[in-house]
């Protein structure tokens, strides 16, 4: 696994890393991945491509570098990236802008769509805006300002605000449903809120009981949409059931340092990737009997291992402690390093068919083309 | 104060007039200069200039540089210190490698950017990877000699390219640059290809194929020492000096004295030194002289001889008028093994530490650098590292890779860690999780403190009251936590109702913080049992908050008021006890 990888320097710290979609129904493997910068003087937005052309590929995984299309100034840092389209992304900045921005295929050109440009503020200053999520033409952000905002990719205004949804800084969102999202802040809270109520509060808040510890990242299982994943400050991958009670019913250790982005693979759920400030990126993979992936069936009948590919730097701790007592070999969950050990920290990544991407702070991005799914 | 090496540069400042006084302030990486006058009124340019020796940081190409030597610095900080020397010294030679191929990438790559900017930092680059090659070299155990003709072969590419273009003539052999190539592949000791290029000019002159097979034979002949093999070096001595012997007797003979080109040839194979030097368009660099001399006249030379030969080759080499560039004086003190004068030289010569730093740090590694301890307490590789750092920490984004350098500087490493990491800006949540992170791996509880006070203070002034207790937790900051209930207290004063329930109701732990705010929790739990109609435990709980005396004073008006309505509720039971209870806080407020 660890010879499929290779790091290409690129002389920005890379904050954000996505595949473009690809279409659920053809085999293509994905074939271009946008990113954006962080902590530049001038960062930017880029667009690459890894060169996949339809189907079947040669059995080496790596065939050479990604190749950089184009890039394009970004005002800020860019907090959150998403695909909006083929053709279009979505940003949010510190600045707490948020840009559509359009990358013309024929002529490898970019050009700013549409922009809105104090979306999220204070009253006497900028707020960053730290999190989107959309599916055209909504799109949701949130921000440290503590406010949710509703976007139409078409509309010039702003469509809805819900001005004080948290009293803390909100760090990601995403959707449960067509009309509900969740969102998750820095005093550990993950809140769903359905957008076909009138009134600005949530419809439902959980937490940890315990330490209040920052939340970071979520993600919604692909088929059961009650099944919700998300990774805080303590390096802690928690995974709820948002129909039963206000606590998780699955919490594992993963990582040592704050977990920034958790994924479950789109067409492959028993996958599960994060990464962390560590300098880590883990897969997560269970191999059960029964229909449900083991961490899914709550913290009663799994043993979980361990199996690193490659042992941590500095021979730190384990990252998965042995959990649960009970009956186990009902369901095994292994995880999996997938970077050579010191890098700096693992920002972002994306996963999509057989290929991961993800992006560093030591300016490097890293791709996989035979992810084990 | 000691003597200077070299003279200091000179910088005019262009704003400021002449004659004018100019105050300074010294930076991390750099001064800040202002006009000033001595006068209690006038006028004057109201400019600060900054003035910075090193440019390179900034340059996007030399990013990689930075980046990629990072990721290898680390890597070799951890090669363990208990391994036998025999197997750490291949993989410090790999890590010397892998250092020069960063180098070289990041020099193609500017290359084909082919700004004419750029070509100074090209040639700073090719610069660099010459000496780190030539300190590899002759740190490598093995013939010196050969090592020393494959550092000059690496580094004289034009040769293939002239090569190449000649057999893709028509007629290679009546190319105009033909006995050039040939030449060149000669001074290099690459005597197979030479033989392949002349075996083409043969078949042109069958007339003279008795000469051309001399020359052939001459060239295979040649010895090369080998030092893994079974010959020895006297052996190998005997073998030379017959061969020499040998092609001495075909110049004698005038065995080439009717081909001027072959002439030549052997007269360079004999090591004549005029032949040589006449040939230095083709060697183009003094050090290129140097090998060649020594292959062909002194093959079996020791390390300790080297130096000698270094000098005169370079003054013969030079002409009187031209004085001899930084390179060449760094280039001399590698031939000398001075690797003290190396390091020095190159200090002064280049902008940036990156290169003295990381040379320095490999050679320690590899016990090369006799530590002596500079006067201000580090030793030279932690000086160069602390300097090279703490430039990286000026920058907007580098800072990052600075942390592991200081990490492995273990005299001053954290307290210049400590010093600077308190000066990054922190524009949002995410950079000063990273930075809070990197203080508390490192333990450096005060800046932890710091860094959060900073946060939950702009928060606050914001009005994010959870997001400033989600710091004064991070930072187990009891007073700012009391100074957040405080706040909330005082909204509820004037609104009536509380704000930020989201965070009130759900404190958990954190309440226990302070007391303040554990009043706070429990002031709003109070609140929710009344408005639940659970009076009795409504009223316990009122009743605890006033005697535990964690109520602020000013509150204790309003847990009064609050009191009054459960006084009028029925299902309030009194206890004799609480009747004692409320007796003593009524009589301690009457104090």
């Amino acid at each position: 696994i660890m010879e499929n990888i290779n790091a290409k320097y690129v002389s920005q710290k890379i904050s954000k890393t996505r595949w473009r979609l690809v279409s659920h129904s053809s085999l293509q493997q994905p074939d271009i991945f946008a990113t954006g910068s962080w902590d530049n003087e001038v960062n930017k937005i880029s667009f690459w491509s890894i060169g996949n052309h339809g189907g079947s590929d040669t059995d080496d995984g790596f065939e050479g570098d990604p190749q950089l299309l184009c890039e394009y100034k970004h005002d800020g840092d860019v907090l959150d990236l998403q695909f909006l389209d083929q053709d279009r992304i979505v940003t949010t900045s510190s600045t707490g802008a948020v840009t559509i921005f359009r990358h013309h295929q024929n002529s490898q050109t970019i050009s700013v769509s549409h922009r809105w440009p104090r979306a999220h503020r204070y009253p006497c200053d900028n707020a960053p805006c730290t999190g989107v999520v959309c599916s055209s033409p909504e799109i949701v952000t949130v921000g440290e300002d503590g406010k949710i905002i509703v976007f139409r990719a078409d509309q010039e205004g702003v469509i809805r605000v819900i001005e004080n949804a948290d009293s803390s800084t909100i760090h990601a969102v995403t959707y449960l449903r067509t009309t509900e999202i969740l969102t998750v802040n820095s005093i550990g809270q993950l809140k769903l809120w359905d957008f076909r109520q009138q009134s600005d509060a949530p419809s439902q808040i959980l937490s940890l009981s315990g330490d209040r510890v920052p939340l970071h990242c979520v993600d919604r299982h692909p088929n059961q949409q009650h099944i919700v994943a998300t990774g805080g400050q303590d390096g802690m991958l928690c995974v709820w059931d948002v129909r039963q009670g206000s606590t998780p019913f699955s919490l594992m250790e993963a990582h040592s340092a704050e977990m920034w982005e958790v994924h479950f693979h789109p067409t492959n759920p028993d996958h599960l990737f994060t990464c962390s400030e560590d300098g880590s990126l883990l897969h997560w993979e269970t191999s059960t009997h029964s229909d449900m992936p083991s961490f899914l069936q709550g913290g009663r009948n799994n043993s979980m291992i361990s199996r690193s590919a490659m042992a941590p730097a500095g021979g730190n701790q384990s990252l998965i402690s042995a959990w649960l007592s009970g009956d186990s070999s009902k369901g095994r969950l292994e995880t999996t390093h997938m970077l050579p050990s010191q890098t700096l920290s693992v920002n972002s990544l994306d996963v999509l068919g057989q290929c991961l991407v993800c992006g560093t702070d030591g300016e490097a991005i890293f791709v996989n083309r035979q992810v084990p799914v | 104060m000691e003597e200077v090496d070299v003279e200091p540069a000179v910088t005019n400042i262009p704003a400021a007039s002449d004659g004018k006084h100019l105050g300074f302030a010294w930076g991390p990486g750099d001064i800040l200069v202002y006009e000033t006058l001595y006068k209690a009124s006038g006028t004057c340019c109201s400019f600060i200039h900054e003035v910075r020796k090193d440019e390179d940081i900034y340059s996007p190409n030399l990013r990689k540089l930075f980046n990629e030597s990072h990721h290898i610095f680390v890597g070799l900080q951890t090669i363990r210190e208990d391994l036998p020397s025999k197997n750490k010294k291949p993989q410090f030679v790999s890590i010397s490698k892998n250092y020069r191929s960063v180098i070289r990438a990041c020099m193609e790559e500017l290359q084909q950017v082919a700004a004419s900017v750029l070509v100074l930092q090209v040639s700073i680059l090719l610069a660099i990877e010459l000496i780190w090659n030539l300190c590899e070299s002759l740190t490598l155990s093995g013939s010196l000699l050969l090592h020393l003709l494959d550092w000059v072969r690496l580094h004289k590419a034009d040769v293939d390219e002239k090569a190449a273009e000649v057999l893709q003539s028509e007629s290679p052999a009546e190319h105009h640059d033909y006995w050039d190539v040939v030449v060149s592949y000669v001074l290099q000791g690459r005597l197979e290809e030479a033989r392949q290029m002349l075996v083409k000019q043969a078949t042109l002159h069958p007339a003279a194929r008795k000469m051309y097979k001399l020359m052939d034979t001459l060239l295979s002949k040649m010895p090369f020492y080998n030092p893994g093999g079974t010959q020895t070096l006297t052996e190998f001595d005997v073998k030379w000096r017959h061969w020499h012997g040998e092609v001495n007797r075909c110049l004698q003979d005038n065995s080439f004295a009717s081909n001027q080109h072959l002439e030549i040839i052997c007269k360079i194979i004999v090591g004549d030194e005029d032949t040589l030097l006449e040939h230095k368009e083709l060697l183009s660099t003094w050090y290129h002289f140097l090998v060649t001399r020594l292959l062909f006249s002194h093959p079996t030379v020791k390390p300790t001889e080297l130096h000698y030969y270094a000098q005169s080759c370079m003054t013969m080499f030079l002409d009187a008028r031209s004085v001899p560039e930084p390179l060449d004086n760094i280039l001399l003190a590698a031939f000398e093994f001075d690797i003290h004068q190396v390091i020095k030289e190159c200090s002064i010569a280049l902008n940036n530490w990156w290169f003295v730093a990381h040379l320095t740090d490999l050679l320690d590694h590899c016990k090369l650098l006799q530590s002596h301890n500079l006067h201000f307490g580090s030793n030279l590789r932690e000086f160069l590292l602390l300097e090279y750092a703490s430039g990286l920490f000026t920058h907007h984004s580098l800072w990052q890779l600075a942390v592991d350098y200081f990490d492995n500087c273990p005299e001053f490493g954290r307290v210049y860690l400590g010093l600077q990491i308190e000066h990054i800006p922190l524009d949002t949540e995410r950079k000063a999780l990273k930075v809070l992170r990197i203080c508390e791996q490192r333990q450096m509880s005060e800046q932890v403190r710091s860094i959060c006070k900073i946060m939950a203070m702009r928060a606050l002034r914001n009005n994010r009251l959870g997001s400033a207790l989600s710091w004064s937790i991070r930072a187990k900051d009891a007073a700012f936590a009391t100074l957040i209930s405080e706040r909330f207290l005082q909204d509820y004063c004037t609104r009536g109702t509380f704000s930020d329930l989201d965070l009130i109701d759900n404190l958990g732990p954190a309440m226990l913080l302070s007391d303040r705010l554990t009043f706070l929790g429990k002031y709003r739990e109070f609140h929710k049992l009344y408005g639940e109609k659970r009076f009795s435990e409504a009223a316990k709980l009122l009743l605890s908050l006033m005697t535990a005396k964690i109520a602020p004073r000013s509150f204790w008006m309003t847990l009064l008021t609050d009191a009054l309505p459960l006084l009028e509720q029925k299902e309030v039971g009194h206890r004799a006890h609480d009747n004692m209870d409320k007796k003593r806080v009524l009589s301690s407020l009457s104090i």
